[in-house]
């Protein structure tokens, strides 16, 4: 029972970063680009799979070009081939345009699984993989915490985490699974696998090598825009309330009351 | 398609989630902007109580889609039978709650019947006649205003962020919807944790939550005799929920919960930016943390520096005193 397990990574600013906007968009110069951090804990699983029964991990990451330094840290931490869509046709879309693209680029690729994050960190739109698994009529699993593949390799038994619940649900292969902090800890690469990286294959792929429709992609395709970008309205300096511990209880049940008047 | 908006409305086991009804608000100020009206559907087996409550919410009609091969959570086959309802309602927006069953619903059925969706939204109008929506982004350190560049499109919108209407009104027609379902891949064959504290963390009016600062399991009992007090939610940090000293399902932030309570009081939790994407939206927050320098304070509009020991039973028997 080897498993041909495709992951889909994206390029995310490290949530710890300064987001700084100009002309509606994000500046990206100086930003720290890491792996979606939803999307490396499926590439633990991945290769955790491979290591335990065999088989192959790709990553497939749809981003600019030089996104290729991110796609090197899944080859540094175990991925063993990766495919970069990289076009810049492709880009400007929507999350259902994107689904469409790596829909079309899944159909390239035999897999028995697709994990991707339960949500990217920059736009939050936690729906691509679901899209995702819907184009290409194959079941899916969000927020998975716990995996466990049937002796069979033909299913899966999930733990996922949604809605303050816990679920056991379980699949047939193949699938698309979407993962949630706690399916494990993510590695660090080794200095062996950062060098070793070098060497892994990266295949370029564009809209033609897809085989994609330019107009169901990228501005073109997109059903939704955005307008505008602006910073968080900023909240009213907060007030600090001083004294020891009962004064400012009391000073603060006073506020919550009166000024606030929440409570 | 139609003028018409149609809210999916979602339940638990107590009956219908408080979000449903804002979603009628919600739809309420887009019909009235788009010139059309708005309807319902509720989803599910045996939900015959759910559409009794909801057809009093003022809505035009009610599609119910009642099957067996709805009870236990299947993906395909919840967007199997929506994407059958909407086919037959023909609506211009469908709005869901941003909960997680709804972001799952309606991007599986946006996939099927290939429409824009945008989820997470705080906000919607209608601008020049067209819809958008306003959603945080990059954990809520920017603001997108998203609009679709036409109709019709699927949202999905915040709990908290509106009032729930009242379902006070005369009842609305039943369209009882009879859907075909094949057989699901991937389904639910068992629920391991029920969601349990005593509000629903994500409808909560208020929020008390502990975090890292409470020192151990013990240490909630200050945090949730003062939720008590104010007929609050219990709420937690990811590193209280990991120590094990409180059930994940009082998570809030990224992996947790999202919640935008009208008040959220956080004590001992030091404001990670995956903590505040979860609560940034809160009305009113106040924090209370022995580090003055902690980043909390900053999105805090009432802090205190000091023991939330201290603390929290000094405000608890200040706010018993207001009576
Ligand atoms: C992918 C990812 C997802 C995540 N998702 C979430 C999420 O959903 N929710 C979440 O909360 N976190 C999440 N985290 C974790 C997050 O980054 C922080 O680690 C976490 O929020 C810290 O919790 P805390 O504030 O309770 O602990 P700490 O950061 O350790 O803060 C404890 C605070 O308590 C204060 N304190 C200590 N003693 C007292 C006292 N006696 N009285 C008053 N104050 C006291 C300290 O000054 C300190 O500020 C996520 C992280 C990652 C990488
Ligand atoms: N451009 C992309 N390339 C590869 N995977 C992606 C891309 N966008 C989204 N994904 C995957 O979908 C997950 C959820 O993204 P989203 O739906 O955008 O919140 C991410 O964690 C990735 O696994």
């Amino acid at each position: 029972m080897a498993f041909n397990i495709v992951v889909l990574l994206k390029r995310v600013p490290d949530t710890e970063s300064k987001i700084t906007l100009r002309d509606n968009a994000v500046v990206t110069d100086g930003l720290n680009f890491v792996l979606d951090p939803y999307a490396e804990y499926g590439l633990e699983k991945a290769l955790q799979l491979v290591e335990q029964h065999g088989g192959k991990v790709t990553a497939v990451l749809f981003g600019p070009e030089d996104a290729k330094e991110t796609i090197r840290k899944a080859l540094a931490v175990g991925a063993d081939e990766a495919i970069h869509i990289v076009d810049p046709a492709l880009e400007g879309g929507d999350a259902g345009t994107t689904a469409r693209v790596l829909a079309a680029a899944l159909k390239k690729i035999p897999f028995d699984m697709v994990w991707a994050g339960k949500q990217a960190v920059d736009d939050d739109n936690a729906q691509v993989p679901v899209r995702v698994a819907e184009l290409l009529d194959l079941p899916h699993v969000n927020s998975v915490i716990e995996f466990e593949p049937a002796a069979d390799g033909k299913a899966a038994r999930c733990v996922r985490e949604v809605d303050g619940e816990r679920d056991v649900m379980v699949t047939s292969l193949p699938a698309v699974f979407t993962a949630q902090q706690g399916l494990g800890e993510v590695r660090y690469p080794s200095l062996k696998g950062i060098m070793g990286a070098k060497k892994k294959p990266i295949t370029d792929w564009n809209a033609a090598a897809l085989g994609i429709d330019p107009a169901q992609v990228g501005k073109a395709g997109a059903r939704v825009e955005i307008l505008k970008l602006e910073p968080p309205p900023a909240r009213p300096p907060g007030k600090i309330i001083p004294g020891d511990a009962e004064t400012a209880a009391k000073e603060l049940a006073r506020l919550l009351h009166e000024e606030a008047k929440v409570i | 398609m139609s003028n018409n908006i149609l809210i999916v409305a979602e339940g638990r086991a107590e009956g219908l989630k408080k979000v449903s009804f804002e979603l009628v608000n919600t739809a309420q100020q887009l019909a009235a902007a788009l010139g059309g009206a708005v309807e319902g559907v509720v989803i599910g087996s045996n939900v015959g109580a759910w559409a009794e409550a909801l057809v009093k919410a003022g809505l035009a009609k009610v599609y119910v889609a009642d099957d067996a091969g709805l009870g236990a959570f299947a993906p395909e086959s919840f967007a199997d039978a929506l994407a059958q309802v909407i086919k037959l309602a023909q609506p211009a927006i469908v709005l869901f709650g941003a909960t997680g069953w709804g972001k799952e619903v309606s991007a599986r059925t946006a996939a099927k019947l290939d429409w824009g969706l945008v989820t997470d939204c705080i906000a919607a109008h209608v601008e020049n006649g067209a819809l958008v929506l306003t959603r945080p982004i990059y954990s809520g350190k920017a603001i997108a205003q998203v609009r679709a560049k036409s109709l019709p499109v699927m949202v999905s919108i915040r709990p908290n962020i509106v009032p729930p209407v009242e379902a006070n009104n005369p009842a609305a027609p039943i369209e009882k919807v009879a859907v075909t379902l094949k057989e699901p891949r991937a389904k639910v064959v068992e629920t391991v944790v029920k969601a349990k504290s005593k509000v629903d963390l994500g409808e909560a009016n208020i929020v008390v939550s502990g975090g890292r600062g409470v020192k151990g399991p013990e240490g909630f009992a200050p945090v949730q005799e003062l939720a008590d007090t104010l007929g609050g939610a219990l709420g937690a940090s990811r590193a209280a929920v990991d120590a094990g000293w409180i059930d994940y399902t009082h998570q809030v932030g990224q992996t947790g919960k999202t919640v935008a309570p009208k008040l959220y009081i956080a004590a001992g939790i030091s404001g990670a930016i995956q903590h505040l994407a979860g609560m940034s939206s809160s009305k009113v927050i106040v924090a209370i943390n022995k580090d003055p320098d902690a980043p909390i304070f900053k999105i805090a509009d009432y802090g205190v520096v000091g023991d939330l020991f201290q603390v929290l039973p000094a405000l608890n028997g200040e706010i018993k005193k207001l009576g």
